[in-house]
């Protein structure tokens, strides 16, 4: 039930950030974004933020021209043990606002040149596809560290 | 240099300071992002190998800072842009050590996106530094990478070694509120995972964080806790449940809650007495709280943890309706709709008292959303409304898009077609549905609509007159015939209505229907079909034909008192034909016959036609390029010749008789096809006994010899279909086919042994519909108003009063109806070792696993027993300790140790479960002595680690 991946991709579908908790090739990773890219940018606004893709669901979020995807396991055969979809969205939130919190009005630019920032904000928030961390200072504090370390 | 060139003028933006003159000319990430996005479109491939030959030469820089922004490109390219990055794993693990806190990051970025046990074999050599980082000595932003990373990609080894390294970050002792104890607890749930060996060493401390003041830790603990209960056997955890209790009872935040509920959706089906206590909070919850996630997820352990209590089912269910209203956000439509499906059939009023949303959500925008209602609909199907709901779908499927059509047929074709069609009482009205359906224009499920028409004439043999009369309008129509995803339903038509052609009421228009022009449109096979159905109408027709020349005879020279016996008599010999079993000997002759009578005869001249119509269409396909064709068509017209040899049938009827030969050709194909088909067990090729003697597993090459004289059977074929398709005279192409028929004859006779007796030439048994696929969800829709015309509490099963007894459904073996989900057992397996060890370590050491029946059977009747058993099996397991250590030293304890869960999983009987407990701990002691002699720290902390004798109480 934890999260098997977070992606980030823009309207063009290209991904922006890739992070995984699970092991895939490169090829089925690439398999995989592609198709479930192609998936969600089709979708309307007036369409839900769940997809289900063969053994993943995923939970999408827009945000002006950048896609947040976190992927769960589906599980049809006992559906209650799916990570909470709405729990989910919220997780997303949180990312996009730490995000802006840290480089302040967060565009996929800042992405683009500061992967590892936005990776290291991840690790702060998931461990092993669990949430471990919801509070944007704690996320930040040690960022903000290493950076003036650095 | 090559990079050099390319570079832009900003070579020294982020780069930092190169020491060596070639690093110089390194392109930072910077230059190669702002490359990547100037390049002219197309050229990327281009640019990408160029980079990574730059980076190649690079990376092996004595330099660390080029070797790491090489790095760092890599990390870059390799995670966007899909490039392979396994083969640098090395020079990731060389900056690993490096005293640079930059280094470091960038080195455990790449480590933790392209490591994993299966690919990276350099793996084992990271244990060292992920020790040294993990010491409580070093800067906590570099233990967090290295759990970061253990967290990613832990092997069983690196768990294994890495586990008591954990221990200090997990303690509350050594660092009171440090942010690394919920992380250090979430990799050791991915520690537990991998490697469940470590349960008694991580467990207690794991158990410990519930009580953490920091809310974080608590988090943290419960998240790897629900992961725990939910990816396996949730008994384990039961002794915890006063423990989550009190976190629930005392937490105010909806992350913690949210995962609790997880939990507690997994226990409580367990332990009704924790249920009865979950029902207070949980109405509490859903009725405060204001975070739909929240609500969300106590509707959710509501509908599958407590399904009997009516209060909080009640509750739910209303918060679920508001769901379903809430016209603005379709996110909680669906989820609204997933919850209702949850709830299964049981409880069946809540989704009738959703009707009217779930029926409008059939037209959602929303795809999904339209799956989902017709998901839940779906599952409130039953025999009282499979009949309307069923119309309802395929009608609604004729207006809407081609996508949701389809899902829509899918749908009913499943559900109907679920445990050999238990839902379905009248099969005349089904048939007819399946005629309906496949007259949608967008029907692509031929496949599927084609098994189903054969195996319902194959299993009811009261529907088979309507499915006669249903194949007639497909069969007749010739607008169907362009279609090519019909071909396959026309093909069953075809089939049924040549092998039940007794049903027919008009067999000349019948041979009409199947030999149209647009025929020619349909691919070979299933134009084969068609001649075989014309084959048997036409066998059909001169017997019958015969049989009404008998009767006149008789009616003319019998007296007019034995006329009604007599043709009873013949009608008799008539359903013999047909069938040779004695159900149907009742009723159906008296039928047939007066079918016949009713019919318009057959005359001299209406069988004329039928010959003269059927060589004009069949004499040109004798020349088809198609084997199965070819084959079928010529068997038809040799029947025709030789049909139209015995001249005297046509002139003079009554000197027929006399001529006995056409009466003995008539009686050969009655014999050919009299025998009825039956639907085959999926296990019948299982049951053929093996014969004495027959080694199956005997090497074929001994068979060679057979092959070396003059066996030339594969040229043979080949040229047999070229030669016809060259020459196409009718002389030449009959020559060759004997000569290669008794050619074969003969390869047949020397090798006879070798052949399977011969059977009945029927192509269709091979088609035979397979058992019973799991039901599929399928979806959505358009026009609503219509749509809701449902009649009030379709929903709700009922009794109806069926005016028609539902006929005979032929159902074989086991094999047959039973529906199998995907099993999992691999996974479960590995779980189960996981919880079987979480478990050992709940109870201590010296005691054995209690048995997963007896916890489950939770009656304190059993926990007593469970004491007796506990002290039973704590002297076994002494005994056995010595011996399993004799037994288990040399072999690697890790497998052993696996094996034993999996045989485990396999027999859940006491007896045996109790013996695999004192292997396993045999097993578990000989393993302790292992990491005694290797790794004396582990047995340290070990004996340090105290037992858990709290939870072993368990009394709400």
């Amino acid at each position: 039930m934890a999260i098997r991946f977070i992606l980030l991709v823009n309207k063009q579908g290209q991904t922006r950030l890739a992070q995984y908790y699970e092991y895939l090739t490169l090829e089925e990773r690439r398999a995989l974004e592609g198709e479930i890219v192609r998936k969600c940018l089709a979708r309307t606004e007036q369409q839900c933020s769940f997809v289900e893709h063969r053994n993943y669901k995923i939970v999408y979020r827009r945000y002006a021209s950048l896609f947040f995807l976190v992927g769960v396991d589906n599980d049809e055969v006992c559906p209650s043990v799916l990570l909470n979809e709405l729990a989910i969205l919220e997780f997303i939130h949180l990312v996009v606002e730490t995000m802006d919190r840290h480089f302040r009005n967060v565009c996929e630019l800042d992405i683009m040149f500061h992967l590892e920032t936005a990776h290291f904000m991840l690790e702060e928030m998931v461990m092993n596809g669990c949430i471990v961390e919801t509070s944007k200072t704690n996320i930040l504090t040690p960022i903000q560290l290493m950076d003036k370390a650095s | 240099m090559a990079g050099g060139s390319s570079s832009s003028s900003s070579s020294f933006s982020t780069a930092p300071a190169p020491s060596l003159v070639d690093s110089l000319f390194q392109r930072s990430l910077d230059d190669l992002i702002k490359a990547l996005r100037s390049q002219p479109a197309g050229a990327e491939p281009s640019l990408l190998s160029r980079a990574v030959a730059e980076i190649r030469r690079e990376i092996r820089s004595p330099d660390p800072d080029t070797k790491a922004v090489a790095l760092q490109k890599l990390t870059y390219l390799s995670s966007l842009h899909g490039l392979d990055a396994s083969w640098a794993a090395f020079h990731a693990l060389e900056l690993l050590p490096s005293p640079s806190p930059l280094h470091k990051r960038l080195a455990y970025v790449a480590a933790s996106l392209s490591f994993h046990p299966s690919t990276t074999d350099v793996l084992p050599l990271s244990t060292h530094q992920l020790r040294k980082d993990l010491s409580p000595s070093s800067p906590p932003p570099f233990s967090s990478l290295a759990l970061h990373l253990l967290s990613l990609s832990a092997s069983p080894d690196l768990a294994l070694h890495l586990a008591p390294d954990l221990l200090p970050l997990l303690s509350p002792r050594s660092s009171p509120s440090s942010p690394l104890r919920p992380k250090a607890a979430a990799a050791a749930l991915r520690t537990l995972s991998v490697c469940p060996d470590v349960a008694p060493l991580l467990f207690k401390p794991l158990v410990d964080c519930l009580s953490s003041p920091d809310l974080r830790v608590v988090s943290a603990a419960v998240g790897a806790f629900a992961e725990l209960a939910s990816s396996g056997d949730p008994t384990p955890y039961l002794p915890l449940a006063p423990e989550f209790y009190r976190v629930l009872a005392e937490s105010g935040s909806n992350w913690i809650l949210i995962k609790l509920l997880k939990i507690f959706t997994r226990l409580a089906p367990l332990e009704p007495r924790l249920a009865a206590r979950l029902v207070d909070p949980l109405c509490d919850l859903l009725r405060r709280s204001s975070a739909q996630s929240l609500v969300f997820e106590c509707v959710r352990t509501v509908f599958s943890g407590l399904p009997d209590h009516d209060r909080a089912v009640r509750l739910a269910v209303d918060k679920v309706r508001e769901f379903l209203a809430s016209a603005d956000d379709p996110n909680l439509r669906y989820l609204g709709l997933r919850a209702l499906s949850m709830l299964g059939p049981r409880h069946s009023w809540a989704v009738e008292e959703s009707r009217e949303a779930v029926i409008r959500s059939l037209a959602d925008p929303d795809p999904n959303i339209r799956r989902e209602a017709l998901h839940l609909i779906m599952v409130m199907v039953f025999d009282s409304n499979v009949v309307e709901i069923s119309v309802l779908l395929v009608n609604y499927a004729m207006k809407s898009d081609p996508i949701f059509a389809n899902e829509l047929l899918d749908a009913v074709l499943t559900t109907c077609r679920r445990n050999v069609y238990e839902l379905i009482v009248d099969f005349d009205w089904y048939v007819s549905l399946l005629g309906e359906m496949a007259r949608n224009p967008h029907c692509t499920r031929g496949e599927e609509i084609e098994r189903q028409i054969v195996d319902i004439g194959l299993r009811v043999r009261d529907a088979r007159p309507e499915l006669v009369r249903v194949a007639r309008g497909l069969l007749i129509d010739p607008a169907l015939l362009g279609n090519p995803f019909l071909c396959r339903i026309l093909s069953a038509a075809a089939w049924v209505s040549g092998e039940y052609v007794e049903f027919s009421r008009n067999p000349l228009e019948l041979v009409e229907a199947l030999l149209q022009p647009r025929t020619s449109l349909l691919p070979p096979l299933v134009r084969a079909v068609y001649i075989q159905a014309v084959f048997k109408v036409l066998a059909f027709c001169f017997s019958t034909y015969i049989d009404q020349l008998e009767i006149s005879q008789l009616s003319s020279s019998i007296v007019e008192s034995n006329t009604a016996a007599a043709a009873s008599c013949i009608a008799d010999g008539i359903a013999g034909m047909e069938s040779t079993d004695g159900i149907a000997t009742g009723d159906k002759p008296a039928s047939l016959f007066s079918s016949i009578e009713n019919k318009d005869p057959f005359t001299c001249e209406s069988l004329t036609k039928l010959l003269i119509l059927i060589e004009t269409a069949v004499g040109p396909l004798s020349e088809n390029d198609e084997v199965e064709v070819h084959g079928r068509a010529r068997n038809l017209l040799g029947l025709i010749h030789m049909l139209r040899e015995i001249l005297t049938w046509k002139t003079e009827e009554q000197g027929f008789i006399k001529d006995n030969r056409i009466g003995e050709i008539v009686n050969l194909l009655q014999s050919m096809f009299s025998e009825e088909l039956g639907p085959v067990s999926v296990n019948a090729q299982n049951r053929v006994p093996v014969p004495e003697g027959l080694v199956l597993e005997e090497n074929l090459a001994d068979l060679a010899w057979t092959l070396t004289e003059d066996d030339t059977a594969p040229s043979m074929s080949i040229s047999f279909s070229l030669r016809s398709h060259q020459h196409g005279k009718t002389k030449d192409a009959a020559a060759s086919s004997v000569r290669s028929a008794s050619l074969l004859a003969e390869h047949r006779k020397r090798h006879g042994l070798y052949y399977l007796p011969t059977e009945k030439d029927e192509t269709e048994s091979n088609d035979y519909p397979r058992a019973n696929d799991p039901l599929l969800p399928a979806s959505q829709g358009d026009v609503p108003e219509d749509l809701v015309k449902l009649t009030k509490q379709s929903l709700i099963p009922r009794k109806v009063k069926h005016t028609k007894p539902r006929p005979v459904v032929i159902k074989l073996d086991e094999g047959d109806g039973v529906s199998t989900f995907p099993s999992t057992t691999v996974k479960e397996s590995k779980d189960d070792l996981l919880s079987g060890a979480i478990h050992d370590a709940l109870l201590g050491e010296g005691k054995p696993s209690s048995s997963q029946k007896r916890y489950s059977d939770k009656s304190s009747r059993g926990r007593v027993k469970d004491i007796a058993d506990t002290g039973e099996s704590v002297s076994q397991s002494k005994e056995n300790l010595e011996s399993g250590n004799r037994e288990h030293r040399s072999s690697g304890s890790k497998s052993k140790h696996r094996g034993h869960g999996k045989e485990r999983h396999r027999s859940p009987q006491k007896n045996e479960e109790k013996e695999e407990k004192n292997h396993r701990n045999s097993a578990r002691s000989s393993h302790h002595h292992e990491r005694h002699k290797h790794r004396p720290r582990g047995e340290a902390l070990l004996n340090v680690a105290p037992r858990a004798p709290v939870i072993q109480h368990f009394l709400l």
